[in-house]
């Protein structure tokens, strides 16, 4: 039994039963809600159906799910852990933690590590890490070069291997197109997934906030959004002719949502995901200089946050990730040019995603996709929906449970978010990882 | 040009690459070799008179041990003047061009010249300003013929046929000129032709010249009975085409685990020179069931002494 002090569960012997009763499942593939009970028996959704109550076995934990949702657990595809390295800002345990009580149950975790993961060794080290934590499923994204300098590829099969996911240079893009073509046109050789952060960097080169009036006004440099889209648009010729799969992280201009809803009308195999703040906040989040809300991309304007939404809403997106960034203290508190980029973001990405559904843009089970099974086929995990016999990582998560965003209440090691005291609705409640409840409200 | 003359001489003044070359034509250049390697194999024979009073040089552009050698060795084993013209002691490094340089050895009456380059077209450039017969003994990445037509007899000794062999080329396809030769000849001569390798390695369009693209192992080699495997210099092993050795040994380097995909009596093949533990499994480059690599280099001084014999048969017909 979970005490009542300690939310969290990372104990691998309880190896208990749980029927989920009344909650309203969401199917991730057809697109619906089912009122069924759940039995969850050693690691998998043992069956879906009406009463199940009759047919469970006797030391069973019946869980009352009326209101609630029962979701698969969500997957993370962009997150920069801290360890190794930065153990200070976040550690492998709390960044589980965090995943935890959002209701993650798989996150991706970024190569830009100290050392990098450029190596099949570190991917080793940090799942073993992950295992002992027991809280989440930690997938790991290699670099595509050495020291993320964009010159030398690195052993991207090697690593694939070795369970990498993806390859990316984390914050950086790849500038030289040569090398580019080279990644592509290597990881195509075993079907290997390149994920680009796309900026210009020769463009963006000191620029802290979105070049626009409102930096204009404030006197910072600004970094034309157009930084953005010009990469995707050059990559496109690359996968064009490479067919390499090709994912652009955390999408945030009105100009990059139409370049790839094009080139998915083209069949070009292109994805990409956006976080929450560029559908939830604009450039305005800037005043009085928060560096909570520096991030990288920087927040855009209002035209942008709206084309995001409608890119989420008609699927040009393909996933909603975190993109949790967490940073210290003493790397915010800085006049705005010298603050660090980023915000955390894990235990927040479900209540801010169903804020779409509040808002009425998106129905609950299409949104629930895109934190679920497709950035599962993305990364080619047999996660992120719910299915007798498959495993059972699950979100319960209530709909309209209002709360606070209060950073201090983060079991994450640092509080950097941009939605300090936003009032949002939908929590989780539970979360199971392989059948086992790790996370209770 | 009768049938007969098609079956039994060569019809080109140079050899400069395999396309092109009818099936005639390589049939009878194997032909004539396999007669050389009869020659070669009885110790007791001694120099022929072929090419006697005949002044062949070899002009090697860029560094050589095995083709200048085996040219030498052939050209000396049919009675020809052998000089040796490499490009550290020739007036190249003074500032000369191609051209010139070409006019001043035609000014030397040459009956052959066995060119190396390190640039593709340039030994057909030079054979346009001379007056004598010009082999190519490779330029650039583009052909390699000698080293086709060895590899060819070398097949031919062990499996008695060419057509309708399954043949696999491993490795930098992309750079190599031993694997464009050899797709235009085994292809010609009816062999299923396949390159395996990882895709920064395979140029573009390789396909339309007659080739199925794989890029693993596993499935490249399936059913194989032929594996040719190409040589990589070390500087594309650092991070530009490949990212590392052992990451390119794992899964393309040529091993028994490997090797048990191919058909159970399949050869191995290599130009040489070998990067054991890159490439290919040391101990299987050794194995004289398995590897047919040392017996190349013998062949290699056959299918020399054949061409350069046909340039100069065709001169002497020419002449008359």
């Amino acid at each position: 039994m979970i005490k009542k002090d300690n939310p969290f569960n990372s104990d691998k012997k309880i190896s208990k039963k749980y029927l989920l009763k009344n909650g309203s499942i969401i199917d991730v593939i057809k697109n619906r809600i089912i009122k069924e009970d759940l039995y969850i028996k050693n690691k998998v959704v043992e069956k879906i159906g009406k009463n199940l109550s009759k047919i469970v076995d006797e030391d069973t934990e019946i869980i009352d799910c009326k209101n609630l949702f029962i979701s698969p657990g969500l997957i993370d595809m962009r997150v920069n852990i801290s360890e190794p390295g930065h153990e200070h800002k976040e550690t492998i345990k709390s960044a589980s933690m965090s995943a935890a009580s959002g209701g993650i149950t798989s996150l991706i975790c970024m190569p830009n590590t100290i050392p990098p993961i450029d190596q099949p060794a570190i991917i080793h080290s940090i799942q073993r890490k992950a295992r002992e934590v027991a809280l989440s499923k930690v997938f790991c994204t290699g670099c595509i070069t050495r020291n993320f300098k964009g010159e030398e590829i690195c052993e991207l099969h090697l690593m694939k291997q070795s369970g990498a996911v993806g390859f990316t240079d984390g914050i950086k893009s790849i500038e030289n197109t040569r090398v580019m073509r080279r990644a592509l046109n290597y990881a195509k050789s075993f079907d290997g997934l390149i994920i680009q952060h796309a900026e210009e960097h020769n463009l963006s080169a000191n620029g802290v906030v979105n070049e626009s009036e409102t930096a204009t006004r404030m006197g910072l440099k600004g970094i034309p959004s157009y930084a953005e889209p010009m990469i995707v648009e050059r990559d496109l010729w690359l996968v064009k002719e490479t067919k390499c799969r090709y994912h652009v992280n955390h999408i945030s201009t009105k100009e990059t949502v139409e370049i790839i809803r094009k080139a998915k009308k083209l069949g070009l195999p292109v994805t990409c995901d956006t976080s929450p703040p560029y559908f939830t906040l604009n450039e305005l989040s800037l005043e009085d200089y928060r560096t909570f809300s520096k991030l990288n991309p920087p927040l855009r304007g209002e035209e942008d946050r709206l084309s995001i939404i409608e890119g989420i809403c008609d699927g040009t997106i393909d996933a909603i990730s975190s993109d949790h960034t967490p940073q210290d203290q003493d790397a915010k508190r800085l006049p705005f040019n010298q603050a660090e980029f980023g915000g955390v973001g894990l235990e927040t990405l479900l209540s801010l995603s169903l804020n779409l559904v509040k808002n009425k843009y998106i129905s609950v089970e299409k949104l629930l996709k895109l934190l679920t099974v497709n950035p599962a086929k993305i990364l080619n995990l047999d996660y992120g929906i719910i299915n007798e016999k498959s495993e059972a990582d699950i979100s319960v998560f209530d709909l309209s449970k209002p709360w606070k965003i209060n950073p201090e209440s983060f079991f994450g090691k640092s509080k950097n978010t941009p939605f300090d005291g936003m009032l949002v609705e939908g929590k989780n409640i539970m979360t199971f990882v392989r059948g086992r409840l790790v996370y209770r409200l | 040009m009768t049938e007969d003359e098609l079956i039994n001489s060569y019809p080109h003044k140079h050899l400069l690459g395999i396309e092109g070359l009818l099936p005639t034509s390589i049939n009878f250049l194997l032909k004539s070799s396999n007669n050389y390697v009869d020659y070669l194999n009885n110790k007791k024979n001694g120099k022929l008179d072929i090419l006697k009073n005949k002044i062949c040089i070899n002009l090697f552009f860029e560094n050589s041990t095995r083709t200048r050698t085996s040219f030498e060795l052939a050209g000396k084993k049919l009675g020809a003047d052998m000089l040796n013209i490499s490009v550290g002691t020739s007036s190249i490094k003074k500032g000369e061009t191609l051209i010139d340089t070409a006019m001043t050895l035609n000014a030397m009456q040459p009956d052959i010249l066995v060119v190396r380059h390190h640039d593709a077209g340039a030994v057909k450039l030079l054979s346009e300003k001379v007056n004598c017969g010009v082999i190519n003994a490779g330029d650039g990445p583009h052909e390699h013929p000698t080293q086709a037509l060895l590899d060819a007899l070398t097949i031919l000794k062990r499996k008695k046929k060419i057509s309708g062999l399954k043949i696999a080329i491993c490795g930098d396809i992309m750079h190599s000129r031993v694997a464009r030769s050899n797709i235009h000849l085994l292809n010609t001569l009816g062999a299923e032709v396949r390159v395996i390798a990882p895709a920064t390695l395979i140029p573009k369009g390789i396909e339309s010249l007659g080739v199925n693209i794989f890029y693993d192992m596993k499935s490249g080699l399936k059913d194989v009975d032929i594996i040719i495997m190409l040589r990589l210099q070390l500087e594309r092993m650092s991070g530009s085409f490949v990212p590392s050795i052992r990451e390119y040994f794992r899964f393309y380097g040529l091993d028994r685990e490997k090797l048990n995909f191919a058909n159970p009596d399949a050869l191995i093949l290599h130009p040489g020179p070998m990067n054991r533990g890159v490439e290919i499994d040391s101990e299987l480059a050794d194995d004289i069931d398995r590897s047919a690599i040392f017996e190349q280099v013998q062949m290699g001084v056959a299918v020399r002494m054949a061409c350069l014999k046909a340039i100069i048969d065709h001169k002497l017909k020419a002449n008359d």
